[in-house]
């Protein structure tokens, strides 16, 4: 955590949390806090239990124990792995249905908001189904933003995505970040970790191991690793992952 | 609920298969069914081949003749005849499909039926020869043949049996008949009777014919006993046994009617399952379902949404549907608010049945599949008459038809169109019940898709 963190309150903040599912554990024991603007990647192993975490911060699913808190009067926005979006309808139709489900004041309003912040307002008539993929995702992290949220929540936000909508996702995810919006993600690509993330978490087996920047880690493991991606793997090597 | 209903209708609006399912699906069967129920059925092509050479049809009977060439034009209104002049001729047409059945008619058939009504003795017999390739087809000439050759076989005998009446009561009774043009007064055996008996009145006391006399006298009343019973008991034996026909629980549901509303009620049940469980699945399948369930709407007010969506899209469907239907068959419009009520009622508890089957199948096409599977086997079940089993698969039958809402839907749109008992209370009552008991399985199924 940096010091100006430590100042702030969390946006997010998880105790102890823990999900069982019959006999396996997914998660065990996990607390962190995650404070305003900051972009946190939650990076770790296949099974390491990241999309679980997730969800339970989103509300999807409840924790076996421990507990989420987040601002009073504040919502997370969700942001699925896939787009969760009605490829039949188009993106400001999608955008308006989203906006009434959340009972926003003004819907309209808000589907106009978030064509400017997506720059999708060119295709609002088309049919999310005749999107490219990186266009499709920008209306599903729009939905997720819809309500304005204290923290946003991606997973996987880029696993579909060629490196030129990456690269655009991220300018616009670092952009929500700038304007004060707390941001975490949970991501296989660990290069993408070290390049946007102010922390990281390092998950493997439901284990919280790591909290920090990348480059906390990469001093952790020592031994001069060629890159992040190389001290990353050291790192769980050492741990027994 | 009112904006998911919003967005799920403009999704089928913008799919022109679904769009086609639910406007010319119920008007086309709305149209084949009609038309079927109200044409009469076609006539089976026939060879017909008589051997009978011409003017040799007649049969002696008593007084009069009897022409049976002259029943052929009955025998006619049942089948649509191919005039053969072969029996080869005739098998040819039956083997390569042009005739489904063939008729021969022996030349000496007039000899055959002499003979019975002559002296009882015989069996005139015509050739009937059947293509067995489909047996559908099969069955459908032989029965109409059939039926048509027992209508002709009973003229005949019928105007047999009047010949003899007639001939009795002029053996009776006496009469005149016409010969080479002239009439001829006949004597029966009453006036014979009464003759002889002047006779016997004006002979001598002692005369010995009295006595010879007196004994035909005695034959004449004994015949005259004898025939004038046996002239009912001829006329009796065209038409030996009638049947009085009692129905003991109210009006009956006419066949006609019966059949549209198992049209009506198939497609209701076809459309809603497939709505209902394709929709919900489709949540799963778009991946919204798990940010939906995320504090924007409640489990339950989504599995309610797609219950009234594909209930009320495909009663409206089965109202369109029986509406098209009833220009051929007189259904009830006076009890139109009751149609509603029913198929309403039933569109809902199909409907919980499809939420259940769209949580279980998680996959659109996977759940059009198992609803498909779960549809046909329960029309069939509960269309399965009682009596056509034994009693203990009967109680097998009926449990497994009582719960699934098929058996409960018929028998309130049975009602509903043509107001025959039992009444609508009880199916609605259960229809109810069944649309709670599958919204509660559907609860439970849907866990599993966030």
């Amino acid at each position: 955590m940096s010091a100006s963190a430590a100042t702030r309150q969390a946006t997010l903040a998880a105790r102890s949390l823990s999900k069982r599912f019959g006999d396996r554990t997914a998660l065990r024991d996990v607390s962190f806090e995650i404070y305003p603007g900051e972009l946190v990647a939650i990076i770790g192993p296949n099974g390491a239990g990241k999309t679980t975490l997730l969800s339970i911060l989103a509300g999807i699913q409840g924790p076996s124990d421990g507990e989420v808190s987040t601002p009073p009067g504040r919502k997370v926005g969700w942001v699925p792995q896939q787009p969760a979006v009605y490829s039949k309808l188009s993106v400001a139709e999608n955008l308006r249905l989203f906006a009434r489900l959340e009972k926003l004041r003004d819907p309209d309003q808000a589907v106009e908001r978030m064509l400017d912040q997506t720059e999708l307002r060119e295709r609002s008539d088309d049919e999310v189904g005749r999107l490219s993929g990186g266009n499709q995702q920008r209306v599903n992290v729009a939905i997720g933003l819809l309500c304005e949220p204290a923290a946003l929540l991606l997973d996987e936000p880029t696993s579909s995505l060629d490196p030129r909508q990456r690269e655009r996702l991220w300018g616009f995810i670092g952009g929500l970040a700038g304007r004060g919006t707390t941001v975490a993600y949970s991501t296989h690509n660990v290069v993408e970790a070290e390049r946007y993330a102010d922390r990281v978490l390092v998950l493997a087996d439901g284990e919280l191991l790591f909290v920090g920047t990348s480059a906390e880690l990469e001093r952790a493991v020592g031994g001069n690793p060629r890159d992040f991606e190389a001290a990353f793997v050291r790192f769980l090597d050492e741990r027994g992952h | 609920m009112r904006w998911l209903l919003v967005k799920d209708l403009q999704i089928m609006r913008r799919s022109p298969l679904l769009v086609a399912l639910l406007i010319v699906y119920p008007i086309t069967l709305a149209l084949i069914i009609g038309f079927a129920l109200s044409s009469p059925p076609g006539k089976p092509k026939v060879a017909f081949l008589t051997q009978v050479p011409k003017g040799r049809g007649k049969v002696h009977f008593g007084s009069q003749n009897i022409d049976i060439s002259s029943y052929t034009k009955d025998l006619f209104d049942s089948i649509q005849p191919i005039i053969v002049h072969s029996q080869a001729q005739a098998i040819a047409d039956v083997r390569s499909g042009r005739a489904l059945a063939a008729l021969i008619v022996p030349a000496d058939i007039p000899e055959q039926i002499q003979s019975l009504v002559t002296t009882g003795v015989g069996s005139p017999t015509v050739r009937l020869i059947l293509n067995t390739r489909d047996p559908v087809e099969r069955q459908f000439a032989d029965q109409a043949i059939q039926a048509r050759l027992n209508e002709v076989d009973q003229a005949v005998s019928k105007q047999v049996l009047r010949v003899a009446v007639v001939d009795l009561q002029q053996v009776l009774s006496g009469g005149s008949i016409q010969f080479l043009g002239q009439s001829f007064r006949l004597l029966g055996l009453r006036d014979s009777r009464t003759l002889l008996r002047r006779v016997i009145a004006a002979l001598p006391a002692k005369s010995p014919l009295r006595a010879e006399l007196s004994k035909v006298v005695g034959f004449a009343d004994l015949a005259i006993q004898g025939l004038a019973f046996a002239s009912p008991v001829l006329g009796s034996i065209g038409t030996p046994l009638t049947v009085d026909q009692t129905e003991l629980s109210g009006r009956t549901t006419p066949t006609a009617i019966y059949a549209v509303t198992i049209a009506v009620i198939v497609s209701l049940m076809l459309v809603t399952l497939l709505l209902a469980a394709g929709m919900l699945a489709l949540e799963r399948e778009e991946h919204a379902f798990a940010r939906l369930v995320r504090g924007l709407v409640s489990p339950g007010a989504l599995l309610a949404e797609k219950v009234v969506l594909a209930g009320g899209c495909a009663a409206a469907a089965a109202i369109v549907m029986a509406a098209g239907v009833s220009t051929f068959v007189p259904l009830e419009w006076s009890r139109f608010p009751l149609w509603v009520v029913a198929l309403v009622v039933a569109g809902i508890a199909f409907g919980a049945l499809g939420v259940a089957i769209g949580g279980l199948a998680r996959e659109v096409r996977a759940a059009s599949l198992l609803a498909f599977m779960i549809a046909l086997p329960i029309a069939f079940i509960a269309l399965v008459p009682t009596a056509a089993v034994s009693s203990g698969l009967s109680s097998v039958l009926d449990g497994v038809a009582f719960v699934f809402p098929f058996k409960p839907a018929l028998e309130a749109a049975n009602n509903a169109f043509s107001g025959t008992a039992p009444g609508m209370g009880w199916p609605l009552l259960h229809l109810a019940g069944l649309a709670v008991a599958f919204g509660g399985l559907a609860r439970v199924a849907v866990r599993r898709l966030a």
